[in-house]
Parts: structure tokens; C-alpha cells; sequence
């Protein structure tokens, strides 16, 4: 079953999926995911790498993805204790194509992070993977491609982004 | 700054066991400068690894010791490192992280170098007097060491060679190269991160086995159960935990923390493949090393502010910017030929724990930057104690590897030879400067 989304389609869904996260319903957000998804988040200094080969941030599968949203969740994530403040303006949304069953999707992305009278800005691109499942839009391939030359200062990533 | 600040910055009592750290000496402006001359001018400092420039005219660009710095090949594929200045006006004459370069172009005003550092070229040569000798404008070159594969720079003239510095730590490096049976490679993609606290905290850090269970209790209760193991040897309760490890005290302000391997979500992922590594250790080492090889996890410092670490793989540098602030630059060192099954599952084990978005990680850069935080509380008249173990023969989550450290940066601090010995002994001797 090959569904195509349209623009306001993939609007109404990243912006829906950005509110999730802000406001920290990680359960909700992670019900999102494929079964046989990956969350990415590339190097700074290979963005285009290939998680199999090269050292990301985040390589992320749904075992270890469900451990972190578990950990993010509980009180021993110091990192996001007490959490962070987060707010996301998702825009430039783009249906790149279909390969398959799949749909290529990109989106622009800044997330402002408040914690500890820090405040950090992450700027990149979405790139993903969607495909359509009975229950709605999965990510199979949910990336973030930062623009930020090196996490200085933010020095930690321990939120979803 | 005045010997007698300094002198008190630590107590280092044997008799009564008492080790203690006045906390200036993460917050004064002044230990910050005195650092940068007494001790990342005078030590070797990690700058990359051959695998980074891997042909003729590669090159990378790095800021050891806060100065930027090209490590570069030439045409024959001769390593250098050389200033990233510019001999005529100072600007940096490589502006990438890394590249190939035939010639190093300074756009300012045009003067060229070639890969062997010589001025090659300058827009009217013909208004300098004959006082101006082109063949002593090259860039500047800096000592550049390799041990195997591991590049160091030093920016003193007198410090001892490479393998004299390692001293007591040299063996250690070969059993963390060796585990793959092969040379090993700096994986594509660098961790390039920041703390908002001193450097010297995260080196303290970086061989700590005393907080692993409360700080990193999520990954080893949460993720390690999740991944179907059982954490108790990393943090089980009654004895269990780290049977076997302790600190080690490795000459010359070097120092690790070392025990018998214990289980990461990496060794059920690729059994056959890692059995198969481990029979090939046999017969190329020998059983007794090749034991030492692969039986054993360690976390390596070596002094100033290099780690490397046995479980994942990592080798991790980083400089103060500021006394608050350092930066923090981290790779992986794997076997040059594995398998692309076992290269992403060893990929996928690292990120687990290590790095600014691993599970583990941003906790460690949480509680030293509380620790930061925490210092500004009077930090002349309060004190980090690193007492634990003096009394004993010192575990992993005593504090020796910290001392041995600490006496190290004291004595250089001070502007006084050694000790090589940073043991606890009573009789621990003077040594020569390194």
C-alpha cells in the first residue's frame, strides 16, 4: 500500500509531532516510530555519513530508542533533571519523493533549549522516512541533520531533537 | 603567580591519608595561565591519528594547548605539523577542518607555502631588502611524534621523545591498540563538544569508577537490562561489582584504572566474529599477552589530557578555553579491516554510553558542570577531597589515579623536576623532568 502525503499533510504532521515533544509526551511521540525504525542524528563534521560506518551522535534502533525515551522519562537522566525547556519551530517542509513504500520528507528545524539558566539553540534539517502504516504516518528513518559546526557550548544533546 | 598559591593548592598528607585539592585550582584565572605555560607548553599533546591523513598533502587542523596547529603530509607523504600562522602577518593559512592542499594559501596578502612549510610565493618579492630571506619564512614548524599511529605534538624544544614520555604507560597503549589483532583507524566522524567547567574535572572523570553507579545508574540499571544483560558486575550491590579492577599509578602523572573485561552489549551482537579475533590474539601474541590484550578493560589518562578507554573504544582530548570552560574532541580507534557488521555494531556500543548524546555522557557533563557551579562557593576556602584508598591497596573506585595526577600537575605547576613516582608510598622518589 503506497499512500503519497501532500504538503499541508506533512505540515499538519511534523508540527503535531513538534508539540509532542515539547511538551514531553514521549509515550505518544514514540508511538510515531516504525517498528523497524532508527533515529539519526549524523556528526557534526559528516553530515551526510552512514550511521553503519561512521561515528554519529545518535544511531539509534527501536531497542535502544525505547530504552532512552524509558530513561528520559524516570529521574536518573541528571542531563534532563530538572528537564529542559524546549521550543521548536519547524518550517520549509518539503515531500521530496517516494521510493517504494516509502516517502522522502525534509523539513528545517531550530529548537531553543532552556535548562539551568542555559540557554541553546540547535539549527538543522529533517530528513526522513515515512511510510504509511494502518494506524497512520510512521518515521522509519527519523533524522536530524544539525547545521552547528560543534556542540560548543551546548555540550550535551540529551533531549529528543 | 607566587610559588607559596600554588604550593597551597594541595594538601598531600601520607601520614594521615589525607588528599585534598583547593578549589582555586579550578577556578583561578591565574592557575589557567600557569597551566598553559608550565604544563600544555611542555608536554606532548594528542593531536589526531595518522588514519586522519591518510595520502599525500592531507591534512587536518587542531588547537592542542589553545594554538592552532596544521598536521599535514607533504608530497612523499612525510608527516609535519607546523603553526597554522602565517609568517608574514599571522593569518591562519588553512581555514578548514580538513582538506588536501598542494599549497597553503594565505589570502591576506597571498603568500604561499608548500607542503614542507617553505614560502614558495609572494606578491612583490622585489620591495624587500636583502636583509628578507625567503628560506626562513616557511611556516613554523612544530615537533610532531607518532606512536604508532598516534600523533602528538609539543611545543618545547627540550621535553624528552615521545616513547621516554609514555614511559610506564607504552605498554598499556600497545594492549588498548592490539584488541583487533591490526592496526587501528580514527572512524569517520569526530565528537566535537564543549563543558562548561575545567578541564582538569573531566580527566578526574574520565578514571572514576566511584560514580558510575549513582551517575550513570540509567545505563547500567535501564539500558543494560534492556539490552538483556545483567549489570551486576558493573553495579551490583554486596561485593559484586568490579571484582578484580584497581588503580594504577603509571608513572610520570600517567595513570589507569584496570580489571578483568566485563560485559557490554557488544559481545553478543558479533560472538563468532569476536571468538574468532580472540583465538587469532592467541597465536599472534602469544597466550600471556594476548590475555593481557583482550581479557582486560582499562581507562588509560595519560598526562596531560588524553584518555583512552577499553569498553568503547574512544580516545578523547581536551583543552581549557577558560578556567570554567573546556573543549572536548573525541574519536573511535577501530581495527583497520573488520567486518561492516562488527565496525556498526562496535559503532552502536560506543554511542550507547560515550559522547555528548550517548546514555552516559551527558550526565558525566551535568555533574562536573554542578561541580563547576559548586566551586564558585568559596573556592579559596573549601577543598575537593581525593582521599580514597590512601589507607589501602586502591581499587578503580578509589582515587589514586586521581593523585597520581594531581602530584604531577603540582610539581610542573611549581616549576620542579618529577616525581615520576605518583604513587602513595611514603618513599616515593624524585625523578627527572619529563
Amino acid at each position: 500500500m503506497s499512500e503519497t502525503m501532500n504538503r499541508q499533510e506533512l505540515e499538519t504532521f511534523l508540527v503535531d509531532e513538534a508539540a509532542l515533544l515539547d511538551e514531553w509526551r514521549l509515550d505518544d511521540w514514540i508511538s510515531l516510530m516504525a517498528e523497524d525504525a532508527h533515529y539519526l542524528v549524523p556528526p557534526l563534521d559528516k553530515p551526510a555519513g552512514d550511521y553503519r560506518n561512521t561515528l554519529f551522535l545518535i544511531s539509534d534502533d527501536m531497542r535502544t530508542l525505547r530504552s532512552r525515551v524509558a530513561q528520559l522519562k524516570g529521574r536518573t537522566v541528571w542531563a534532563e533533571n530538572p528537564k529542559s525547556r524546549t521550543r521548536r519551530l519547524v518550517t520549509n517542509f518539503r515531500v521530496l519523493g517516494t521510493e517504494g513504500d516509502l516517502t522522502r520528507v525534509s523539513a528545517n528545524f531550530a529548537v531553543w533549549r532552556f535548562q539551568l539558566d542555559a540557554t541553546d539553540i540547535y539549527v538543522g534539517r529533517y530528513e526522513h522516512l515515512l511510510r504509511h502504516e494502518p494506524s497512520g504516518w510512521k518515521f522509519v528513518e527519523r533524522k536530524a541533520v544539525l547545521d552547528l559546526e560543534s556542540l560548543r557550548p551546548h555540550g550535551k544533546l540529551s533531549f529528543i531533537l | 603567580m607566587e610559588k607559596s598559591s600554588i604550593r597551597n593548592l594541595i594538601v598531600d598528607d601520607h601520614e594521615q591519608g589525607v588528599f585534598r585539592v583547593r578549589r582555586t585550582a579550578f577556578t583561578s584565572q591565574e592557575v589557567f595561565e600557569r597551566e598553559r605555560e608550565a604544563i600544555f607548553d611542555r608536554t606532548w599533546l594528542y593531536v589526531g591519528h595518522e588514519s586522519e591523513v591518510p595520502g599525500p598533502n592531507s591534512y587536518v587542523t587542531r588547537t592542542p594547548g589553545g594554538r592552532p596547529v596544521i598536521v599535514s603530509r607533504d608530497g612523499d607523504g612525510k608527516l609535519h605539523a607546523f603553526l597554522n600562522a602565517c609568517t608574514h602577518r599571522g593569518n591562519m593559512v588553512a581555514r578548514e577542518r580538513s582538506g588536501t592542499a598542494r599549497v597553503f594559501t594565505c589570502f591576506y596578502h597571498a603568500w604561499s607555502f608548500d607542503t614542507k612549510g617553505q614560502l614558495i610565493g609572494l606578491p612583490g618579492e622585489d620591495a624587500y631588502t636583502a636583509a628578507f630571506d625567503k628560506q626562513n619564512m616557511g611556516l613554523v614548524p612544530v615537533r610532531l611524534e607518532s606512536y604508532r599511529g598516534m600523533l602528538f605534538v609539543t611545543f618545547d624544544a627540550e621535553t624528552v621523545d615521545l616513547v621516554t614520555y609514555l614511559g610506564g604507560a607504552r605498554e598499556t597503549i600497545d594492549h588498548m591498540l592490539d584488541f583487533g589483532g591490526e592496526d587501528v583507524e580514527a572512524v569517520p566522524g569526530a565528537q566535537n563538544y564543549s563543558i562548561k567547567a575545567n578541564w582538569k574535572l573531566l580527566l578526574e572523570n574520565s578514571m572514576d569508577a566511584y560514580h558510575a553507579a549513582s551517575t550513570h545508574a540509567r545505563y547500567f540499571r535501564e539500558y543494560i537490562p534492556a539490552m538483556g544483560m545483567d549489570p551486576s558486575s558493573w553495579v551490583g550491590g554486596g561485593g559484586k561489582a568490579f571484582v578484580g579492577w584497581r588503580g594504577v599509578d603509571l608513572g610520570n602523572g600517567h595513570a589507569m584504572i584496570e580489571g578483568p573485561a566485563l560485559p557490554t552489549p557488544l559481545d553478543a551482537s558479533a560472538p563468532e566474529e569476536l571468538a574468532r579475533i580472540r583465538a587469532a590474539l592467541d597465536d599472534k601474541f602469544g597466550k600471556e599477552r594476548a590475555h593481557k590484550i583482550a581479557d582486560y578493560s582499562r581507562n588509560l589518562f595519560i598526562y596531560p589530557n588524553l584518555i583512552l578507554i577499553s569498553f568503547w573504544r574512544t580516545v578523547r582530548t581536551f583543552y581549557p578555553v577558560a578556567p570554567g570552560y573546556m573543549e572536548v574532541d573525541a574519536w573511535a580507534l577501530l581495527p583497520r579491516s573488520e567486518s561492516e557488521h562488527l565496525r556498526q555494531k562496535r559503532i552502536e556500543n560506543f554511542l550507547s554510553f560515550l559522547g555528548p548524546a550517548g546514555l552516559a555522557t551527558p550526565d558525566d557533563v551535568a555533574a562536573l558542570e554542578g561541580c563547576q557551579r559548586g566551586f564558585q562557593a568559596l573556592p579559596d576556602r573549601t577543598w575537593s577531597d581525593i582521599s580514597r584508598g590512601m589507607g589501602r591497596e586502591p581499587l578503580n573506585t578509589d582515587e589514586l589515579q586521581m593523585r597520581a595526577f594531581w602530584r604531577r600537575w603540582h610539581a610542573m605547576m611549581l616549576g620542579e623536576p618529577g616525581p615520576t613516582d605518583c604513587s602513595d608510598h611514603p618513599e616515593r622518589v624524585k625523578g627527572q623532568r619529563v
